[in-house]
């Protein structure tokens, strides 16, 4: 179990300027995520949910405020982050590169960084690809396997880094119902065998209650934390749960703060991103 | 190499559902023009611009390298085109000049008017109704792998005047062009329209005009803006091997009169033209197509 | 492309196909008896026959061939070794392509057939000049084709890979090149029926070998069906071509097949 991985957001703020029209994005926004915690970011689509994930992974700057990983300055308004694989994205649409083949995708990570030699990387990426019950698609490219199967060879991609942190933005989106319920699990497996710090951001409730130890309700734009919900329910969590009681109460509560805002940027006239 | 990487990698995704303050083709240009002036892009630009015309003046004029001898230098070529009394008979303020410039480009229009005027309905037919691309498409297939050049002697074969020849190599070389990109324009368009419209009790006119037409649109203009340069390019050959006046003509002409200048004005005039008309296609087909260009900002 | 022949030949499409390119010869063939304006002008598919066959056994019409083909390989090669670099720099380094690009644009709408005087004027053998405008041909479309694809690829990809701890140069080499493999590949087919497209032209203007120079005799010598001839078997052999770079092609993009 790593200790490691807290992320501390203290007033994050981002203005987009493309021609002149300001935009406010993320005003203000903190956020104390501890070591090992799954955390998952709920608002309204368009909330300014993917700047915030897009500073922590480092793939653009803050206008304001700072971000820290275990008490190190990750990111601010003079020091952008650099993408490290200390924190990795598992990306809206999926991003395995079509071109190399699912093994060599997994082993890309390791390779990249000089941590393995392409022998040890290839043994490791197959190891890990049979504990996840990967093994019969090793071969294949990502356009030979479902939709389904390609997000979990990418959950594979960023875990096989051991990395501090998994950064997942909307990842089960566009899965039907069904394969969603095998990711979930999929997802939980992987986190509970080696427990990532993980932020993850969606706008359906029910993926967020079942997989989160925290839920954080976003305003709609600019993003600020609304509120944060402790989800108390034990690990490790099956479909069952969705039938508890607790659950129920959770999701109404959820739902409730959710409902608020999304009739606000229903009547702002947001446009899906 | 790598500074576009750090261009490419922390870039903000702009906000695209923020409409500019401010649209319109005026706006949009001053913005861009304001934009180049203060980019250091536009250092670099002139950097290769001036260093191709200084290299040229140095291979041909200064230093006369071997090969590059025979060419004409940038100095002497600009000489002649703006001379009151160029030595070889053509410059700006000859009529010939623009007589050559004129009948090039009403070749041009016309051709690319016959070639639009039937192309885009056989194409967009071709797309809607399968019976007619059934029948058409082998007849297609069959000869568009013979490259458009390849016509010109059949095509003063067929035709008889000069004139009617280019005319027609031209339109051959927009109109295989404006035909397929049509066709993949509708082609293009989600089935779903098609039986949502038909559900809510659409005529086949209806959905033409509704769905087919502007659906293909973005298709239709790309394919056109296309076969603006292909006019050119098979005009150039048409005017060459059969023409009598034209900038191809010209060039050809210039060469067997030994007046090195004048290919080289011919040339750029060529080039210019050609990227006039097809500016002035994509400005055209930017305003038809509005609403497509809203939709891809998603 | 899979053509499943069984299903084919039950079809309507195949019929109506079939009916309508033999209509299209009977029409060809009857409007060359009967001395249609125009149309009628263009040599019948009999007569154009009859000349393939003689064709078929003259040693010089496959050395037209051979010097064709000759020219468009040498000029086609020629281009990829320099426009694939090139594009590849432009599309990576923003400020070569601040210095480059423009001369491009400025030289790209010159059709590649206006070159050819400039460039017989400038190479000392007609065999040089011919290569060169081939080579002109194809190039533009090659660079222009590798910098859009490196502007198209999917800025997920980038980010990605350096999520995934990529140095800039892996970036390159494992993210950039096969991203834009595929439109390097679409240029070459474009480029390669442009190539046809000029040295056809080119030889008909400026030479007196290959087999654009073969049509055009059909023209001066007043054999009309050898123009036919000529026009056919410049159509396979562009066709053929790119049939090639497409198979080439697929061997080094596989993960796009099998979709």
């Amino acid at each position: 179990m790593t200790l490691s991985g807290a992320i501390s957001i203290k007033s994050a703020t981002k203005v987009y300027d493309p021609d002149g029209a300001r935009v406010l994005a993320l005003d203000n926004c903190s956020m104390e995520i501890g070591p090992g915690e799954f955390s998952v970011v709920v608002g309204p689509s368009g909330c300014g949910k993917t700047t915030l994930l897009n500073a922590i992974a480092g793939f653009h700057a803050l206008t304001g405020g700072e971000i820290f990983l275990d008490g190190q300055l990750l990111s601010s308004q003079e020091k952008p982050a650099r993408p490290g694989a200390d924190r990795i994205v598992v990306f809206q649409n999926g991003a395995l590169f079509p071109w190399l083949t699912i093994l060599e995708n997994i082993t890309f990570g390791p390779l990249a960084q000089k941590k393995l030699d392409p022998a040890a990387a290839k043994a490791r990426a197959l190891e890990l690809l049979e504990t996840m019950g990967l093994a019969g698609i090793a071969l294949d490219y990502p356009g030979q396997v479902s939709s389904g199967m390609r997000r979990r060879a990418e959950i594979a991609r960023a875990m096989i880094n051991s990395p501090k942190v998994l950064l997942l933005d909307e990842p089960f989106r566009a899965l039907d119902a069904l394969t969603k319920t095998v990711a979930h699990q999929f997802l939980l497996e992987v986190y509970d065998r080696t427990r990532p710090t993980v932020f993850f951001i969606t706008h359906d409730l029910d993926e967020a209650i079942f997989l989160a130890s925290k839920v954080y309700i976003m305003t709609t734009r600019p993003a600020t934390v609304k509120l944060v919900l402790d989800i108390n329910l034990p690990r490790p969590r099956d479909f069952r749960l969705l039938a508890s009681r607790d659950y129920q109460r959770l999701r109404e509560k959820c739902r409730e703060a959710v409902r608020t805002e999304a009739l606000k940027a229903f009547s702002a006239g947001e446009r899906e991103m | 190499m790598p500074d576009s990487v750090s261009r490419i990698l922390p870039t903000p995704e702009v906000l695209t559902e923020t409409d500019p303050p401010k649209s319109g083709i005026l706006y949009r240009l001053t913005l861009n023009l304001k934009k180049w002036l203060t980019s250091s892009g536009l250092r670099y630009n002139l950097l290769g611009v001036l260093g191709f015309l200084v290299l040229w003046h140095l291979l041909t004029a200064v230093f006369k390298v071997p090969l590059f001898d025979k060419l004409p230098g940038p100095a002497e070529t600009v000489k002649e085109w703006f001379s009151r009394h160029p030595v070889y008979g053509i410059s700006v303020f000859t009529p010939e000049y623009y007589q050559h410039i004129g009948l090039s480009c009403l070749r041009v229009f016309l051709a690319f008017l016959l070639a639009t005027g039937l192309g885009v309905p056989i194409g967009l037919l071709m797309g809607w109704k399968k019976t007619f691309s059934d029948y058409t498409f082998p007849i297609l297939e069959l000869l568009r792998p013979i490259p458009m050049l390849a016509w010109v002697p059949l095509a003063i074969l067929m035709w008889p005047g000069r004139e009617s020849s280019i005319v027609f190599l031209t339109f051959l070389g927009s109109f295989f062009a404006t035909v397929l990109n049509s066709w993949l324009g509708v082609k293009s368009i989600d089935r779903a329209y098609f039986r949502a419209a038909a559900s809510l009790g659409a005529s086949e006119g209806l959905i033409f005009r509704k769905i087919v037409w502007p659906g293909a649109m973005p298709f239709v203009f790309t394919g056109l803006q296309i076969s603006m340069g292909y006019a050119w390019f098979s005009l150039v050959a048409g005017e060459m091997l059969a023409g009598e006046f034209g900038l191809g003509y010209l060039i050809w002409d210039s060469y067997i009169l030994v007046q090195y200048p004048v290919i080289i004005i011919a040339m750029i005039t060529l080039g210019l033209v050609g990227s006039l008309s097809s500016l002035f296609i994509r400005q055209v087909g930017f305003r038809l197509i509005k609403w497509k260009v809203k939709e891809a900002g998603k | 492309m899979k053509i499943n022949f069984k299903k084919l030949t039950k079809s309507k499409t195949l019929k109506r196909g079939l009916f309508s390119v033999a209509l299209f010869f009977i029409l060809w063939e009857l409007s060359a008896k009967f001395k249609v304006p125009v149309i009628g002008a263009v040599p019948a598919p009999t007569e154009v026959l009859a000349c393939l066959r003689r064709e078929f056994f003259d040693a010089y019409y496959w050395y037209s061939w051979g010097t064709s083909l000759m020219r468009i390989t040498t000029g086609f090669i020629i281009a990829q070794l320099l426009g694939v670099p090139l594009g590849l720099l432009l599309g990576f380094s923003q400020k070569t392509r601040q210095t480059i690009f423009p001369l491009i644009e400025i030289m790209r709408p010159v059709p590649p057939l206006a070159w050819v005087p400039v460039s017989v004027v400038f190479w000392p053998s007609a065999e040089m000049s011919m290569i060169f405008v081939t080579f002109l041909g194809a190039f533009f479309t090659v660079v222009l084709n590798i910098v859009e694809g490196i502007d198209a690829i999917d800025v997920r990809f980038l980010r990605a890979a350096s999520s995934l701890g990529a140095r800039r140069k892996d970036i390159f080499w494992h993210v950039m090149l096969p991203a834009s493999l595929p439109s390097v590949l679409v240029g070459m087919t474009v480029g390669m029926g442009i190539t046809w497209c000029v040295v056809v032209a080119a030889e008909m203007i400026a030479t007196n070998t290959g087999l654009g120079y073969l049509t055009w005799r059909g023209y001066v010598a007043g054999e009309f069906p050898l123009i036919v001839v000529g026009m056919l078997s410049i159509g396979l052999a562009g066709y053929l071509s790119s049939g090639i770079i497409r198979r080439i092609g697929r061997r080094f993009t596989p993960w796009l097949t099998g979709q």
